[in-house]
């Protein structure tokens, strides 16, 4: 065990999936013509004015419900000063004191199966900046404000984390809760969702922090953890070097695997904020929190629950179904397909669906085989029409968009065989072939049982119940 | 010549004339004498020509808006889509908006039609208008002297007859104080009556527009126009807008007028002093009971005032950076000689002091001393108004110190400037409305009184005003006369 221990937090920004911005009437939509979603507001035109989408205030309570956190009566938006072409107004809207969403928690599970709770220490609503465009002009910077005044919703947690893996862990919980809460559509290459990094290290047993740096510019899980572990080796050799970590911004190089420095502390700016005088406090009653509540759809941990309690799942199958909001949706629909093989579905949609979308590199909802078609081939399975070898055929065809599990059973002639006088016919003929088998059998070499199963399986081309051939050959065998 | 915008609708309304002949009237005397008053930054002789002649056809069409063929002129601060937005600033000099502010978009629906923008302090920062990128404005009572500011080029217009009434706006006495220095009547109504949507900001949680014109009963004609709730503006009032020319014949009799004795005290001309003493004899006569009131910490108003005011501004003005709109310095090195040359070029001395001192105020380890401290001010200003207004339907109060001072005699002063504003400010703090409206002369210098009103009580305002103006002629003298 290493003697350094690291401490991470994040800052997660979490693009509320409203349709317009958080401020105007400019639509959210991604991939546009440059400037062509961008209004006179998000100009920063002189003479206009924000106001309020109060969608993004209901999002904004759904998360904070959501991880149990405080919701102030009275949320307050500030203006964050700064200079950058990307930053219309020269100000960014944000919140400083009294943000929407307060102190709150949530609990990731650890790959040994244990839960631990991280801390979220507040949640704020903020527009988006532009951004600037290198690729476009010679010797010149283009600036594409489409993304200016888009919603943000930036979920900052204690420094509760251990390792990269917990950070992770945090990450893909808060990933899966507002997929879950309909706030965000959760794309990282399109940015919807971003992480930063807080880290620093310390001896271990250590109280006092030592000196962080952020990491930014962080647009997978993957890299997530690489760009953490990078970073506290980084840190390490520093310090083993006798140096000292500055704090800083550093961002993340996923092609070459490292972080390099992007501003020092001695440079950063003085935001100067205080209360956007254009705006005027969001007052939010107990009233508008409570319907916020019963109108929460079933999140991960309840849905886990109740998967274990009323459908007898195992709970690490629980776990993984829920822990991601298109899996556990996409099971659930099989599940309405086929209400009494919630188990055997359970076991197909995380195994032979979860490895070959894995190997497609194809997300769940966009799965070739829809849930009424796998929930369709696990019945064939559970009424006894195919083996579970031939389903595994079968499901490669319907991958292939063949059809249902019927038609291609009914196609490809599948269907297992269970008629006894049709398998007793083809055990006949195998015994008579093998006398030398026979004997052997007699003889008390049990084992011998499995050569006869497999020919017989081989005559049938695989199609004859198992059980059934097993139990008629040892009828015939001792005979 | 018809003078006020009562005059010009009965004689629309008449047949006397039309608003084509009325608008060109005005135009050949704004091109008459504009060039030594120097009023507006922009005249819109062709667009007013066409908006009047709209106008005439409407009328006779029998769709007269409440403001149909009724020349006016707009501050330029006030955006008009396709019609330069200076601010009276190098800053925006090349800046066309390419929408209207709720203001001027009201004022095209009832049928106004646009002479021209006038000339005003740049960014609305200053008190005598010397402070506009297109030169100085001079007042039409003596042309050696300032017409206040910021809205001084509206005030000056509206004395000088080159537009019967004007749009201005009022962040801490910009209505009332050139109106006082021109011998106009001015009103800056409560915050969040008019919307100031596509207005350029000063300073977000003072700014208000109102009108400037010869009388009372005209600002209540403008304001009915300005006025009324916008959902592009938060911070604008959703609350029922009054009929106010309908309101005007309240009469005074009976009502408390408050005399806060702070503002009798020192500081104040005694000539002005003496004006303003007949005024409120006038106003005891009509029927008025006077009751002694006390602002206690009303002396507070101006270091709160300047620093809010100013810190606002500084981030309200961070937009003009040279990358999108305005000016723009020629070849930057990199983005940080962009900003800065561009800004050095761009702002006047005294849009880049406030700057610094609001960008000051708010810095880290001096927020909580400067803007969180005067926030807190602005509070007690406010309860004591508040307190006063349960005693008394008005407080009446100077408007300016003394009258208008000659161009330059402050310039190197800013501080004195600054207490030009001692009067009006404390009610841009407290967000009330107030009213000033000439009531005499000192050496042929008009001399201008304040009404305060309570929140929303823009219609007694003008009643009140309107009852003294049915009494006096103060408001009917001109200038050259």
């Amino acid at each position: 065990m290493s003697e350094w221990e690291s401490v991470i937090g994040l800052e997660i920004h979490a693009q509320l999936a409203t349709t317009s911005k958080i401020f105007s009437g400019a639509s959210t939509a991604f991939g546009a013509e440059p400037n062509t979603q961008a209004c006179a507001v998000d100009l920063g035109l002189p003479g206009v004015l924000p106001v309020l989408n109060r969608g993004v205030v209901e999002m904004a309570i759904r998360f904070g419900v959501a991880i149990d956190a405080d919701i102030d009566h009275r949320s307050i938006f500030a203006r964050k000063n700064y200079f950058y072409p990307d930053l219309p107004k020269g100000y960014q809207i944000s919140q400083y004191e009294h943000p929407i969403v307060g102190r709150g928690h949530v609990s990731i599970t650890l790959d040994d199966g244990a839960t631990m709770e991280i801390g979220v220490t507040r949640a704020h609503l903020e527009e988006d900046a532009g951004k600037s465009v290198h690729d476009r002009f010679a010797e010149q910077s283009g600036i594409d404000l489409n993304r200016a005044g888009t919603p943000l919703l930036e979920i900052v947690s204690e420094p509760d984390m251990r390792s990269a893996k917990q950070a992770v862990a945090y990450a893909r919980k808060i990933h899966s809760l507002v997929r879950y809460l309909e706030i965000c559509d959760g794309n990282m290459q399109e940015g919807s969702f971003r992480c930063d990094a807080n880290v620093s290290i310390r001896r271990r047993g250590e109280s006092e922090l030592g000196t962080r740096t952020e990491l930014k510019n962080i647009n997978s899980f993957r890299f997530l953890e690489r760009a953490i572990n990078h970073e506290i080796e980084r840190q390490i050799d520093l310090l083993e070097d006798g140096g000292a970590v500055v704090q800083e911004t550093r961002l993340y190089d996923a092609d070459r695997d490292e972080t390099r420095s992007m501003r020092s502390k001695e440079e950063a700016n003085d935001y100067r904020y205080f209360p956007d005088p254009d705006l005027l406090p969001v007052a939010i009653t107990d009233d508008d929190i409570e319907r916020v509540r019963a109108s929460l759809p079933e999140l991960p941990e309840q849905k886990k629950t109740r998967f274990v309690d009323t459908l007898g799942l195992s709970a690490d199958n629980a776990e993984v179904l829920t822990a991601n909001r298109d899996t556990a949706l996409y099971f659930e629909a099989a599940l309405e397909a086929q209400p009494e093989l919630a188990a055997p579905i359970a076991n197909w949609v995380l195994g032979d669906l979860a490895g070959a979308l894995n190997k497609a590199g194809i997300e769940i909802g966009d799965s070739p085989i829809s849930p009424a078609r796998l929930a369709g081939l696990v019945a064939r399975i559970a009424d006894d029409t195919i083996s579970g070898k031939i389903a595994k055929e079968v499901f490669e065809a319907i991958w292939q968009g063949e059809g249902d599990a019927d038609a291609i059973i009914e196609a490809r002639g599948l269907k297992q065989i269970t008629d006894s006088g049709a398998i007793e016919a083809l055990i006949d003929a195998v015994i008579a072939d093998n006398p030398e088998q026979v004997e052997q059998f007699r003889a008390g070499k049990e084992k011998v049982l499995g050569f006869f199963v497999g020919q017989v399986m081989k005559q049938s081309q695989g199609k004859a119940n198992p059980g059934q051939v097993n139990a008629l050959l040892r009828d015939k065998l001792k005979a | 010549m018809a003078r006020g915008v009562g005059d010009i609708l009965q004689g629309l309304e008449s047949g006397e004339f039309s608003s084509v002949e009325i608008t060109q009237d005005y135009l050949e005397r704004i091109e008459r004498l504009n060039p030594s008053l120097n009023c507006f930054i922009s005249v819109t002789g062709e667009i007013a020509l066409e908006q009047a002649r709209a106008a005439d056809a409407a009328r006779a069409a029998g769709e007269a808006g409440p403001l149909c063929g009724v020349p006016l002129a707009h501050k330029d601060l006030f955006c008009t889509d396709g019609v330069r937005t200076s601010c009276g600033s190098r800053m925006l000099d090349n800046f066309i908006a390419p929408y209207d502010a709720t203001v001027i978009a009201q004022c095209k629906r009832d049928g106004a039609v646009m002479l021209g923008k006038t000339n005003m302090d740049e960014f609305a920062m200053g008190s005598s208008n010397e402070n506009s990128y297109y030169g100085p404005v001079a007042n039409p009572w003596d042309p050696a002297r300032v017409p206040g500011g910021s809205s001084g080029g509206s005030a000056a217009a509206v004395a000088a007859g080159l537009t019967p009434a004007a749009t201005g706006t009022d962040t801490g006495g910009s209505i009332r104080q050139p109106a006082a220095l021109c011998g106009v009547t001015g009103i800056k109504p409560t915050y969040g009556r008019v919307s100031r949507y596509g207005m350029v900001a000063f300073a977000s949680s003072l700014d208000q527009g109102g009108p400037l014109a010869h009388s009372a009963a005209d600002c209540a004609r403008l304001l009915q126009t300005m006025a009324g709730f916008d959902q592009r503006d938060s911070t604008s009032a959703d609350t029922a807008l009054p009929d106010f020319s309908a309101g005007l014949d309240g009469g005074l009799a009976g009502r408390r007028i408050g005399l806060p004795k702070e503002y009798f005290a020192e500081g104040l001309d005694a000539r002005l002093g003496d004006v303003i003493q007949q005024a409120i004899d006038e106003l005891q006569q009509m029927g008025a009971e006077l009751v002694e009131i006390s602002l206690a910490n009303i002396d507070l108003s101006i270091p709160v005032y300047y620093v809010i005011a100013m810190a606002e501004a500084s981030s309200n003005l961070s937009r003009y950076d040279g990358v999108r709109f305005g000016h723009r310095c020629d070849d930057p090195a990199d983005l940080e000689d962009l900003y800065k040359r561009s800004r050095w070029e761009g702002f006047g001395a005294e849009v880049k002091r406030r700057i610094m001192i609001g960008t000051y105020a708010l810095s880290a380890g001096y927020y909580d001393a400067y803007y969180l401290k005067a926030q807190q001010l602005r509070r007690l200003i406010k309860q004591d108004f508040q307190q006063a207004f349960t005693r008394v339907d008005y407080i009446l109060a100077p408007v300016t110190p003394e009258t208008a001072f000659e161009i330059g005699a402050k310039a190197n002063d800013p501080v004195s400037m600054y207490l030009q504003d001692i009067y009006t400010i404390s009610l841009n703090l407290a967000g009330l409305p107030g009213i000033s409206l000439p009531a005499g002369f000192v050496d042929g210098l008009p001399v201008g009184m304040q009404l305060i009103g309570n929140y929303f009580d823009e219609s007694g305002l003008l009643a009140a005003a309107h009852a003294y103006q049915q009494v006096t002629d103060w408001h009917l003298r001109e200038p050259g006369s």
